[in-house]
């Protein structure tokens, strides 16, 4: 399995992070080089088995639904780049 | 304070933490003495650039409060021990950044469950430890602080520490601190801890709490010690594991006496030694550690027992299918809106721009083709075909380990790793892949979610450290440090890096 340069183009939208035109040959190598290395799970006969959950079966927990935290406005927000009047600021969103 | 004590305590960055616990509790050595050993030699190691970000205020504030605890008794053993924190872990107002231009300048606002165990337990923090960008890397050459130096040394090469957690085990070695934590997803804590020379535990998924943990792949992700001898990583682990609310994979099981566990005797164990990781071109240096740790175990009247584990060897590509998808995931969650770098934007860039232009400055190459590939092996119409064949044949490889457990096997001995520490920049400029090899012995128990240990066994040729790791049942540190022990004891590893930083 090959990744070609569209594909990689596609990839790198869909993940968010900008690669330049110049550099999509080069992603689009690692990737496959990557890939290719994952092609021998297709040897393995999985038929009829279930994928792999957790360590021992074990249940997800659940809690009471009630409100444990909150009330922490000035922590939450400490570490933003750009917060105004209480809130997280963005570019515009909605033209 | 008395000369003597001053004195004595000079070198004491050496000790292990049981030495400096028995210290303390004598009222030989004080907590403050101690850190400020420690924090001497922090300073003067920074050409391992394994601390990269330094707490001595902090240190000795929890060193002053850790000697008032130790002269009112009853202190629990990690109270007064000065150990590193890899850069993974929340510690409030510290700066965490997972080794990350992305969370440049993040200092978190809460402290993680295992730090907040150790502090409570009156150990004292020296500072954040170096490791590869998001625990990704066997080399520590992915960080953004560039990569932390092997203490060892044996030519005019630096040399890796391994990674991820690099930092961490270069500390531990070259005695900038007691103790260190770690984490593994792959390998993390057994492949750098080989690669120094000293003792690193991955315990059983579900034993640590992964909360205030920077995540990378949840469902491999597992915090533990690293150590300078495996009673130590015991009493670490002690002090770090437990049920904790907060984690929803963490294990409600009582946590032992890891320490007590440590009786030296394993007649009778069988020790299973899987056929599969005996790797065509497998170095001779390495398979004669493994036979030679072989015969340390049988000589402690241990049964040495052929094993098979059929699925072992796919086990590095459904570690690179299942680690990039998690981590696809986990890591969306760095947009530049809520903490760490945002990228300066343009006119007219809107938020998709701001997204896509922060994630390209704050990751570097190897966490951007892992996101990536997680990304790529997760859309639709490969999800199937990669990612949900990847979660079966993980379910194949802990059912080979299943069936060698139920067998009557105590435990599996084999290499950490292999080979010894390589150069820096030597491995993995071309292809991704051939750095991932490095994990080809370790990651198959984060599959299973099996506790590992890695202990220091011997030198290579060049006099560089080699390691041996032992695979435990679940839920079975105790043995499994007890088992590790025995190789400890046997191996007598005592060599040292000679200080050149």
């Amino acid at each position: 399995m090959s990744i070609d340069i569209d594909t990689a183009r596609k990839v790198a939208k869909l993940s968010r992070i900008r690669v330049e035109d110049a550099d999509l040959p080069a992603l689009a190598e690692k990737l496959s080089s990557i890939l290719g290395f994952m092609e021998q799970l297709k040897d393995v006969d999985v038929e009829g088995v279930e994928p792999m959950t957790s360590v021992t079966p074990m249940r997800l927990k659940r809690r009471a639904d009630v409100v444990t935290d909150g009330n922490q406005q000035a922590a939450v927000l400490k570490n933003a780049p750009d917060a105004r009047e209480g809130f997280f600021a963005v570019p515009k969103v909605v033209e | 304070m008395s000369a003597d004590m001053t004195k004595m305590a000079s070198g004491a960055n050496g000790w292990t933490i049981a030495a400096a616990r028995d210290s303390l509790r004598k009222g030989e050595v004080s907590a403050v003495d101690l850190t400020m050993a420690c924090l001497t030699a922090m300073d003067a190691g920074d050409g391992l650039n394994a601390f990269v970000h330094k707490t001595p205020e902090l240190a000795l504030e929890q060193a002053r409060a850790a000697d008032a605890r130790i002269a009112a008794g009853d202190a629990p053993a990690m109270c007064g021990i000065p150990v590193g924190v890899k850069d993974l872990f929340a510690v409030k107002g510290v700066p965490t950044q997972a080794g990350s231009n992305i969370l440049r300048g993040f200092r978190p606002e809460y402290e993680s469950t295992v730090t907040t165990k150790l502090w409570e337990a009156g150990a004292v923090c020296l500072g954040k430890l170096n490791m590869d960008e998001f625990a990704m890397g066997s080399s520590n050459e992915s960080s953004c602080y560039g990569p932390a130096v092997n203490p060892w040394k044996v030519d005019e090469r630096k040399l890796t520490p391994g990674g991820s957690s690099g930092g961490s085990a270069a500390a531990v070695a070259a005695d900038l601190c007691l103790a260190a934590l770690g984490t593994d997803t792959g390998g993390s804590i057994r492949q750098p801890a080989a690669f120094c020379g000293i003792t690193g535990i991955k315990p059983t998924y579900g034993r640590v709490s992964r909360w205030g943990v920077v995540a990378y792949a949840s469902s491999l992700d597992q915090a533990g010690p690293m150590a300078k001898s495996v009673r130590d990583a015991a009493i670490m682990l002690g002090a770090i594991a437990g049920h904790d609310a907060k984690d929803s994979t963490s294990a409600e099981l009582a946590v032992p006496d890891f320490e007590a566990a440590l009786t030296g005797d394993i007649r009778g164990k069988r020790i299973g030694i899987p056929r599969e990781y005996r790797l065509e071109g497998m170095p001779a240096e390495i398979a004669a550690l493994w036979d030679r740790g072989m015969d340390m175990l049988r000589d402690a009247g241990a049964e040495i027992v052929d094993i098979s584990l059929p699925h072992a060897k796919y086990a590095l590509p459904t570690y690179y299918i299942i680690a990039p998808a998690e981590a696809s995931s986990n890591l969306a969650r760095y947009d530049g809106v809520r903490y760490g770098h945002r990228a300066k934007l343009a006119q007219g860039d809107g938020i998709t721009e701001m997204y896509e232009k922060t994630r390209a400055e704050g990751f570097g190459p190897e966490v951007q083709r892992r996101i990536m590939a997680g990304t790529y092996v997760l859309s639709a119409g490969f999800y199937d075909a990669y990612y949900n064949r990847a979660r079966k044949v993980r379910a194949l490889i802990k059912r080979d380990f299943e069936q060698a457990f139920a067998a009557g096997i105590d435990a599996i001995l084999a290499p950490t790793t292999p080979s010894s520490a390589f150069g820096l920049g030597e491995q993995g400029g071309a292809d991704p892949v051939e750095m991932y090899l490095n994990d080809v012995f370790t990651v198959t128990l984060n599959l299973a979610g099996l506790p590992g240990v890695a202990v220091p066994v011997g030198l290579d040729s060049k006099g560089l450290p080699l390691g041996l790791q032992l695979i435990g049942r679940p839920w079975e540190e105790a043995a499994l440090l007890n088992h590790a022990y025995v190789l400890e004891r046997a191996a007598g590893f005592v060599a040292k890096p000679a200080k050149w930083w």
